[in-house]
């Protein structure tokens, strides 16, 4: 077998033997199907909490029927008891947790509902906000009964305007399918963001690993530096699509087992009710580039440094350049055809996560997402070319290396003179 | 199978780490490299296996020159020892193995003939973080010679191990010499050279100053020693005309001469003198040639 072939399965199989690795995935899993099964969870942990008892003082005698109305056509778990007594007692029954909250409903001057909420704490902003909008509707209805106005005529001062909004350009996104789209950019620049940090530190270790334990010598004796470094890369690229393969099956089955029974919901927002075929196609694409340029990059940092303490301090300028990428795509999902974003688009560094952005968002000519893929390539296979000189010193270099001078110095060893 | 180099400079910058090296090492041949921290003997390994390309000069093996087509032919054992710590000594001499070249049911069938050999068979399935810097030098000394090289280059092979397993490792590479290895190897220790190589190299801060076979060497030398061990006082001897270097020792006196005629002039001298328990003239030692020629003490 060649030895290319030798590396890379060397190096995929012994990271997926090992322990770390396995629990990495196994707790992603697990993340996975929690963040995809989120709203059951959530109804599981609601179903004991959530049907909170508030108590109504009634001190107009008229006013609980409405409002009990109201507030169950707003919330149906909503739990509301009148409470027969006076304050003090209902206070008393607040505090022995009999019920969470007491509201006390009585008329202001012009003879409109007023009210007063109590209860331990007032930090359950989500009963509170219920309780006002109930009470809200209540005295509009109340109002509004005060001057004639029939329902009808209510339901015509508060149906909401239409407003539509209109993309003019050709094959524009309609308003539906941006939102779609923000979704699933939203999901993929994560992937991609985690993914790029997660094993370009990966190679970074894996090569001054090799190289503080100083089998490096023999490796680079037995086969050339630039073959070892992308047996390495390509080893860990498939690697990740392992990883990643196990957990979007995961993610897809889970979410698909979840569909029916939440229609129209979560994740039709998040635009998982119908991917397009090209945004995934751009998404694999990206992807795959995005994890060479990192992965090159890291390899020959990884070759700088020699103890494995080193390592992070090198890569943390790498890591930076990620995270700012993910920032400005963060900022673009709001705004992707601002300039700015245009601009950092072709920045071949940002391009994996920002011109996905743009192709994902918008409908951008196809030489543009293109371009930047042209320039992306080119910069790996600079990177590639430039890193394995690097790379072939690099490890020959020992003593207290991590400065990028060393670049410089590394190059010196593989050079004649 | 001649390793040649031909006026081999390397340079780093304004350092001159090697500077024009020429020797001719035949095939099945042991030649010794020797030097102090920094003479240069690892750079000049390194350009011998192509990992550093020389300034000027030539290197080349049968006349082709050394790069990764024939690195299934050549072994190495580097002077900073390593390993993966976290693998079974198995599963990386089969990978370094492979990576020579071998395939895995022949490296593992050498494998155990070498742990056999040094006495160590239950470390097949260990991993090299368990066992001790002794042991794992033996295993390193395997991952250079599993794949049955025909040129080896050992940098300092016995540096840190016991007499017992200095001796083991020194039969090892000279079985490996019968059976028709061209070795090279560097060592800080000057009775290895001495034992086990034909021809060496003295390198003294990248240049080389001494080089050729061993015997030529200290017939070029001209000084011997001479040891008397007597009952009477030798002190008259430390002003003797033609000695160049005295130690007492608390028999007698060891004594550095210019030549044979001075041991003839100093055994008529002392004949009458009383009784003499030893008069012996010997060769040169290594220690004694480096010395003189780096003009530093070492050892």
């Amino acid at each position: 077998m060649n030895k290319f072939w030798i590396i890379l399965f060397h190096t995929y199989f012994n990271k997926l033997k090992t322990k770390s690795f396995l629990i990495t995935t196994l707790m992603m899993v697990i993340i996975t199907l929690a963040l995809t099964n989120l709203n059951n969870i959530i109804e599981v942990f609601d179903k004991d909490s959530g049907k909170e008892k508030v108590g109504v003082l009634d001190e107009t005698g008229q006013l609980y029927k409405p409002f009990k109305e109201q507030m169950s056509s707003l919330n149906k778990n909503f739990q509301l008891t009148e409470f027969a007594g006076n304050e003090k007692e209902a206070e008393k029954a607040v505090e022995e947790g009999e019920i969470a909250g007491f509201v006390l409903l009585r008329y202001d001057d012009q003879q409109l509902p007023e009210a007063e909420y109590k209860a331990m704490s007032v930090a359950d902003s989500a009963i509170y906000t219920d309780l006002q909008s109930g009470l809200q509707q209540m005295k509009t209805m109340l109002a509004a009964s005060k001057i004639n106005l029939t329902p009808e005529q209510l339901n015509q001062l508060y149906e909401p305007v239409s407003f539509k909004k209109v993309a003019l350009e050709e094959n524009a996104k309609t308003e539906e399918e941006l939102n779609q789209a923000r979704g699933l950019v939203y999901v993929l620049l994560f992937v991609i963001y985690f993914a790029v940090i997660m094993y370009s530190s990966m190679i970074a270790m894996e090569v001054a690993t090799e190289k503080s334990s100083r089998v490096m010598e023999i490796l680079i004796s037995s086969v050339s530096p630039i073959k070892q470094m992308f047996g390495k890369i390509l080893g860990i690229g498939l690697l990740s699509l392992t990883q990643l393969a196990v957990l979007l099956s995961i993610g897809y089955f889970s979410i698909k087992r979840n569909m029916s029974s939440l229609e129209g919901g979560f994740f039709d927002a998040f635009g998982f009710g119908n991917i397009s075929l090209s945004t995934i196609a751009y998404a694999v694409i990206f992807f795959i580039l995005g994890y060479f340029l990192y992965a090159t990059l890291a390899a020959f940092l990884g070759s700088l440094v020699s103890r494995i303490e080193d390592v992070q301090q090198m890569i943390t300028p790498m890591t930076l350049l990620v995270v700012a990428g993910f920032m400005i795509a963060m900022f673009g999902l709001g705004k992707p055809d601002s300039p700015f974003i245009v601009i950092t688009s072709y920045i071949p560094f940002f391009t994996p996560m920002i011109m996905f952005l743009r192709v994902g968002m918008l409908n951008i000519p196809v030489w543009e997402a293109a371009l930047g893929i042209s320039i992306l390539m080119a910069t790996i296979i600079f990177l590639a070319v430039f890193g394995a000189r690097v790379y072939r010193g690099g490890v020959l270099m020992y003593g207290k290396s991590n400065s990028f001078k060393d670049i410089k110095k590394a190059l010196q060893l593989t050079k004649k003179e | 199978m001649v390793l040649k180099l031909e006026h081999v400079t390397k340079r780093f910058g304004d350092f001159t780490a090697v500077k024009d090296l020429s020797i001719a090492i035949p095939e099945k041949e042991m030649f010794g490299f020797l030097g102090a921290n920094g003479a240069g003997k690892t750079t000049t390994f390194r350009m011998i296996l192509g990992l550093l390309d020389s300034s000027d000069g030539r290197i080349t093996w049968n006349g082709q020159p050394i790069n990764y087509s024939t690195s299934h032919l050549v072994g190495y054992l580097p002077e900073e020892r390593g390993l993966y710590p976290k693998l079974k000594v198995s599963e990386q001499i089969v990978y370094l193995a492979r990576l020579r070249g071998m395939p895995k049911s022949e490296a593992l069938s050498e494998l155990r003939y070498w742990l056999d050999r040094f006495k160590v068979p239950e470390y097949e399935n260990k991993k090299v973080e368990e066992l001790s810097k002794g042991n794992q030098q033996k295993i390193q000394f395997i991952a250079a010679v599993i794949h049955k090289p025909k040129l080896l280059i050992l940098d300092e092979p016995f540096s840190g191990l016991d007499p017992v397993n200095v001796e083991m490792l020194k039969d090892a590479v000279l079985s490996l010499k019968e059976k028709g290895t061209t070795i090279v190897f560097s060592s800080h220790q000057m009775h290895h050279v001495e034992e086990m190589c034909e021809h060496l190299c003295i390198m003294h801060k990248g240049t080389p100053v001494v080089h050729g076979a061993l015997k030529d060497i200290k017939r070029a030398f001209g000084k011997k020693n001479l040891v008397i061990h007597a009952d009477f006082s030798l002190d008259s001897l430390k002003e003797y005309p033609g000695v160049v270097k005295t130690r007492s020792t608390t028999e007698g006196i060891h004594l550095q001469i210019d030549g044979e005629y001075v041991a003839e002039k100093i055994l008529k001298d002392i004949v009458n003198k009383g009784f003499i328990r030893k008069f012996e003239l010997e060769e040169p030692s290594l220690n004694d040639i480096f010395i003189e020629k780096v003009g530093d003490t070492y050892e």
